[in-house]
């Protein structure tokens, strides 16, 4: 299979906040749209709440590892993982990121900031906050001016992979979508 | 089920393994393979397969139950971290030489890092030691086409085949097409007596050693595995010679970096045996050979001319820790004569990785300090080895060593004026793996000592899977549960208490108590029993939630953040004059421990409003 899409990201977090399932949310929405897709995710003693990164490659790629300078952008959960993630980043990429109102954010590209954890909270599930991140980073990728820096899935591709490829109960997909819609609606509330 | 998936290359292995028609398979959990016999099992269950599926009390049963299913002509399997390989050796050595009937094949999952291991060990030493051949591959999908080769392999010469996955294979996913499941019903189980073989005594083992070496003289010059060129189209006195990971990221690099025109690129798919043609052909053509391989130089070293070689030996390639795709750039770049925009990646530690809220084995730890304060603490592996940010670990040597080297420290101690205490803690999946022996011996010997034993009634660290006390297997089918306290006593232990962490001030008295008589009159065993947290709630079981708060007792000496760590203690430091400790309700489990922590007694629970 040949595709034009090539697009590498970085998801880091920390052990419990559902890195994993934002990784393989991408994952599934780039096989729906039938493009080749490789991940590569953290395991074991760092899943108790250690540093978790997982690189995802979406297109033709042979290494399951993004390097260092070439990510097109990066999702981060937790904000001090900036200090050790961000030499990932290619000059001119961007990151959105879950951080506190107060907190300023210093990244080699651009930088989008949300407050996950409050959100999250004030929706009454302090684990959506993984989601809400998405959602946003669904959001902002709209708003890019030039394609070839936008995510490769849009809202409705993540929609489709919580209905279809997700063995999850209804319910669940519903309340997923929910969360990753907090996301998405927060640039313009 | 057919179509493209989304798979783990753990998944993407068990996957080859019932394509091919596997028909036993048999592994113990351990990061990163742990997920290859679970995925066997639920393609077991979708597909309907008739095989046998378990995980066995250690490495060492899992291969000798595998392996004796091949000398029945079954294909069979089976899987385990490369330290479980060390377990596992005695058998695997010895299997070698006997041979196969069935296809067999090991799959040992390296480490190169180390991520989540004690040991950056490089398995296909192993194999070189033991004379079997190993598979390298370079991704999930690399891996799955794999097993139909080791098979095949292990069918033609009738040796075992170790398959060497690393992590960034068995930990990455990547969209791969299913396949059919084998017809393997057709072949039926027999057994050829042949004690010649299958009890060899040394005498013919002379002979089998001899078949050996026949064998692998044979296997390296065996068409299928043999290198492949990657960049045929390229003509240059330059060789990459790169196997598994390390190879997937040379390809990708050199062409991002513009040389792939410039350098051969090989990849060995077998780095033991290496092909002997191609040995001859890479030192006859090439000036410069760089090797690219984890974790040691074992293609390297099958390099009988090594002037022209570049990698571990000559010091170019670094020995310790993972190649990394920044690490190969550079490695690239020098190598090509280019420069490169050199990123290194800092070593930031990142956030420790903690016990979960909640979690039973804070609770056994804060209770064993309370109980030996100047004790030594020897522990063992699993998510308890954590306790060490409790300062109530000392030492982890590998599987079962917190008995042994518990008694090590006593018979270290014994004529010393006031020997201290010795506590060891050991989880339930690991006691039955390597404990045992261990406990026999220090009944044996009156070593004296506390062990807590810390059964949370699941293998935690590796994604709970059931241990042999469970009472049911890993397609989730029942099966016998063994009692662990009979079997203690069956030990010759006549000390053996049980209690419950989440009592914390019950199991603080219980833990002086046992280690009084530990210190007085040998081996004390005490059963600290309460379910992981997070394997009750991957099950959907709940227990009673404690709503705790932080009372204005709070004087924010610290205390329980230092001696307790729950991840869900929030210190209060900024402002000198109003230290305080307050509970984050996202991450708090409601256990209700921490309100027999405090000395102030400042947590209470919250009243219902
Ligand atoms: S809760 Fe108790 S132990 Fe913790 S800081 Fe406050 S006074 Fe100290
Ligand atoms: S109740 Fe206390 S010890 Fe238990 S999880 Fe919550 S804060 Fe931690």
């Amino acid at each position: 299979m040949t595709s034009s899409v090539r697009q590498q990201l970085l998801i880091s977090g920390v052990g419990g906040q559902g890195v994993l399932f934002v990784t393989r949310l991408l994952a599934e929405a780039a096989i729906a749209k039938g493009l080749p897709v490789f991940t590569c995710e953290t395991h074991g003693m760092a899943q108790r709440g250690g540093t978790v990164v997982s690189h995802l490659k979406v297109g033709d790629y042979h290494s399951p590892l993004v390097r260092a300078g070439q990510a097109d952008g990066l999702l981060v959960l937790k904000s001090e993982n900036l200090d050790q993630h961000s030499v990932f980043l290619k000059p001119g990429g961007w990151v959105v990121v879950n951080a506190g109102r107060n907190e300023t954010v210093s990244v080699p590209g651009t930088a989008f900031a949300l407050d996950a954890d409050r959100l999250a909270r004030d929706a009454g599930n302090a684990k959506s906050l993984n989601l809400i991140v998405l959602g946003y980073a669904l959001s902002v990728s709209e708003r890019m001016k030039t394609s070839r820096s936008r995510l490769f899935c849009t809202l409705a591709d993540v929609e489709d992979v919580l209905k279809n490829s997700f063995k999850s109960k209804d319910t669940q997909a519903a309340a997923f979508l929910a969360a990753v819609k907090i996301g998405y609606s927060a640039l313009t509330a | 089920m057919s179509g493209r998936r989304l798979l783990l290359g753990n998944e993407a292995m068990a996957r080859g393994l019932v394509e091919n028609g596997c028909r036993m398979a048999t592994s113990y959990p351990g990061t990163p393979a742990s997920e290859i016999l679970s995925a066997v099992a639920q393609f077991k269950l979708a597909e309907k397969l008739t095989m046998h599926v378990q995980w066995a009390v250690n490495e060492k049963i899992a291969l000798e139950i595998a392996y004796a299913g091949c000398m029945t002509g079954l294909r069979t399997a089976v899987s385990m971290k490369q330290v479980g390989l060390n377990v596992a050796s005695d058998p695997f050595m010895s299997a070698a030489y006997m041979g196969v009937k069935g296809g067999f094949i090991l799959i040992s999952a390296d480490d190169p890092g180390p991520h989540s291991s004690q040991t950056e060990q490089d398995s296909r030493m192993v194999a070189m030691t033991a004379k079997v051949p190993v598979l390298d591959p370079d991704s999930p999908r690399q891996a799955k086409e794999m097993i139909g080769a080791a098979y095949a392999l292990s069918e033609a010469f009738r040796t075992p085949v170790m398959l060497r996955p690393t992590t960034r294979v068995c930990h990455s996913r990547q969209d791969i097409e299913l396949l059919p499941v084998a017809a393997a019903a057709g072949i039926e189980a027999k057994f050829d007596r042949d004690p010649a073989r299958w009890a060899a005594t040394p005498k013919f083992r002379h002979k089998l050693h001899l078949e050996l070496e026949e064998k692998l003289a044979a296997i390296a010059a065996y068409a299928p595995t043999a290198p492949v060129r990657l960049n045929p189209e390229a003509s240059a006195r330059k060789a990459v010679v790169a196997a598994g990971v390390a190879a997937a990221h040379a390809r990708e690099i050199l062409q991002e970096l513009g040389i792939w025109k410039k350098v051969a690129l090989y990849q060995v798919r077998q780095p033991f045996p290496l092909h002997i043609a191609f040995i001859e052909h890479l030192l006859g053509a090439y000036r410069d050979i760089l090797v690219l391989e984890e974790t040691a130089g074992v293609i390297e070293m099958q390099l009988a001319d090594r002037r022209r070689v570049k990698g571990k030996q000559s010091g170019t390639v670094p020995r310790v820790g993972e190649l990394t795709p920044e690490r190969i750039q550079a490695l690239l770049g020098d190598f090509a004569g280019i420069r490169t925009r050199t990123v290194t990646v800092a070593g930031a530690p990142g956030r420790r990785p903690t016990l979960c809220a909640g979690c039973p084995h804070r609770a056994s730890f804060f209770a064993i300090k309370k109980a030996a304060p100047r004790g030594i603490y020897t522990s063992d592996i699993g998510c308890y080895t954590l306790g060490m940010n409790l300062g109530a670990v000392d030492t982890v040597l590998c599987m079962g060593a917190a008995i042994t080297q518990a008694a090590g420290f006593y018979h270290a101690f014994r004529r010393a004026k006031k020997p201290p205490d010795i506590v060891a803690t050991i989880g339930d999946s690991t006691f039955f793996h390597a404990g045992i022996p261990a406990l026999i011996d220090a009944v044996v010997q009156r070593v004296k000592f506390t062990l807590v034993i810390l059964d949370n009634r699941t293998t935690g660290m590796t994604g709970n899977q059931p241990t042999p006390a469970s009472g049911f297997g890993v397609c989730g089918e029942p099966l016998e549960a063994v009692d662990l306290e009979s079997l203690v006593r069956g030990c010759g232990v006549t000390y053996c208490r049980t209690g419950d962490p989440y009592q914390l001030k019950d199991f603080i008295a219980l833990t002086k108590e046992a280690v009084a008589h530990g210190r007085e009159n040998g081996p004390a065993v005490l059963i600290s029993r309460h379910p992981c947290i997070l394997d009750r709630a991957r099950k959907g079981e709940r227990s009673a939630f404690v709503a705790v708060e932080v009372s204005d007792r709070c004087n924010g000496c610290g205390f329980c953040i230092k001696n307790f760590e729950c991840p869900a203690l929030i210190h209060h430091t900024e402002d000198k004059d109003h230290r305080r400790t307050t509970i984050d309700s996202a991450l708090c489990a409601g256990c209700g421990v921490c309100l027999q922590v405090c000395p102030r007694g400042a947590f209470r629970t919250k009243k219902m409003r």
